[in-house]
């Protein structure tokens, strides 16, 4: 039987890790590399890494770190999948099927592709055309707003006129096999997921969907699998700052009844 | 070359497909030394080959014959009886025929066809962590287990002609076969070397005791 899957997200922003709140207010707490004996140990089903550094801020703040360019994050890449026996996928700043082509090839399983599929949505079918639609994941960044849910890009700063529903069928009709929904007002409260969008877009589209933003409690993630039928859940803060969070999420989950792979340490 | 000798690498075919990373960390961990083919001819200095992939079926069929790997491969799977690891998409190509894309035959070294998973109720890809079910109906050159979890990501599998060449099932909606070998040929429809403890395990049994 397949598995729910419970998923770390790890915000890269000039090369280091941070916690982001509402996808603003970011606090560095870490070094990916560093992060990486805690990684292994956590024996996840899957990482996501997420790179949010925004054009042109790190030479204006953050000169010291000399995180620059894709490169670097190319090097971060690298150097986590040598020690992580698990899939990884990565996202953040994917504008052509180049720089896509180059995560896989630094050890990403899968890419996440949101803004630069928005701006030009054949992107989307060349991905999914060289490396398979498995590897071509969505993200999508939804805002409940007075008048209903509103989807974003550009790192949450620019709304669109496409509901979340209607971009993701588009996006599965165009290669996308799978769907990373991110709830930008939940992100970092620790409040819940949005229930309503995750089933809302889980039940649309024919791919799995990864819901992401507001997991605040273990029971959270049950939640979000016994109201909506996506496939997976993500969450970053609370396995970033909470004793032994993976292992005690996964053992929750499983107590509930809710099928999931059993935790495991990596010999 | 002495195919006993585990320090002699085992060859991980590159056809510009596939996150050879992945594999070629694995190989390091297991203290297994392994070296990218590029050209068929090298095939012969491989003590074992792994073919990995992930693209689409056609797609990997097309840089195998540009690159002029099909009959080399062949030749050292059929002839030469050298230890043949296919993963996930390299698993497909064992067979006949793909039906991706556009269509394409296959290396034709384990009979069978590779289909689609039907759309409806269930989603496609199949995406995650799903369990084995070694067939009891043959004997098994690797020590499996019932019960443990691989990682998958795919929308197509393998569909065998003779369910003799099925080592292990798994069950998506049906039955398919996540695990396949014949003789010195072995073929996984997971990613061992995405599979934690489980997949490392069972890519060391492969070099242990295939090799």
């Amino acid at each position: 039987m397949l598995k729910k899957r419970l998923i770390p997200v790890l915000y890269l922003r000039n090369g280091l890790i941070v916690r982001s709140q509402e996808f603003h207010d970011f606090r560095e707490f870490g070094n990916p590399i560093n992060q990486l004996e805690r990684l292994n140990d956590w024996n996840s089903d899957e990482l996501i890494y997420v790179d949010i550094t925004r054009e042109g801020e790190h030479d204006l703040k953050r000169d010291d770190l000399k995180v620059k360019s894709q490169s670097d994050i190319l090097d971060i890449l690298r150097a986590i999948s040598k020690h992580c026996f698990m899939p990884l996928t990565f996202g953040g700043r994917i504008f052509n099927v180049e720089q896509a082509a180059a995560f896989i090839a630094n050890g990403a399983d899968k890419v996440i592709v949101n803004t630069g599929a928005y701006r030009s949505p054949s992107l989307i079918t060349q991905i999914a055309d060289r490396f398979g639609s498995q590897a071509m994941v969505l993200g999508i960044d939804v805002k409940r707003e007075a008048g209903g849910h509103r989807v974003y890009v550009n790192q949450g700063h620019e709304p669109i006129a496409l509901s979340a529903v209607a971009w993701a069928q588009r996006a599965v009709a165009l290669g996308a096999g799978e769907i990373f929904l991110n709830s930008i007002d939940r992100d970092g409260t620790g409040n819940g997921f949005d229930l309503e969008i995750i089933a809302a877009v889980a039940s649309a589209v024919p791919v799995p969907v990864i819901a992401c933003g507001g997991a605040g409690a273990f029971s959270d993630f049950q939640e979000v699998f016994e109201h909506t039928t996506a496939s997976a859940v993500a969450a970053g803060n609370i396995f970033n700052f909470t004793e032994n969070a993976y292992v005690r999420a996964k053992k929750e989950l499983s107590e509930a009844g809710c099928p999931v792979r059993p935790f495991t340490r990596f010999k | 070359m002495n195919r006993n000798d585990l320090r002699a690498p085992v060859g991980i075919v590159d056809y510009g497909l596939g996150n050879l990373q992945s594999v070629l960390n694995a190989c390091e961990r297991l203290q297994q030394p392994a070296v990218l083919i590029q050209d068929p001819a090298d095939l012969a200095t491989a003590r074992a080959i792994i073919l990995p992939g992930v693209a689409a079926f056609d797609h990997g069929m097309r840089s195998l014959h540009s690159r002029g790997f099909v009959e080399p491969l062949r030749r050292a799977a059929l002839c030469d009886k050298k230890p043949f690891l296919g993963l996930c998409l390299g698993m497909q190509l064992l067979a006949d025929w793909g039906s991706e894309g556009q269509g394409a035959a296959g290396l034709g070294l384990i009979p069978g066809t590779v289909e689609r998973f039907a759309e409806g109720s269930l989603r496609v890809p199949h995406i995650g962590w799903n369990d084995i079910h070694v067939n009891p109906g043959r004997a098994c050159p690797l020590p499996l287990r019932d019960g443990v979890d691989f990682y998958f990501v795919h929308s197509y599998y393998f569909k065998p002609q003779n369910e003799a060449d099925v080592l292990a099932w798994t069950d998506y909606g049906i039955r398919f076969a996540s695990i396949i070998g014949r003789d010195n040929i072995v073929g996984c429809q997971f990613h061992p070397e995405k599979s934690h403890q489980a997949g490392i395990e069972l890519m060391a049994t492969f070099f242990g005791s295939l090799c």
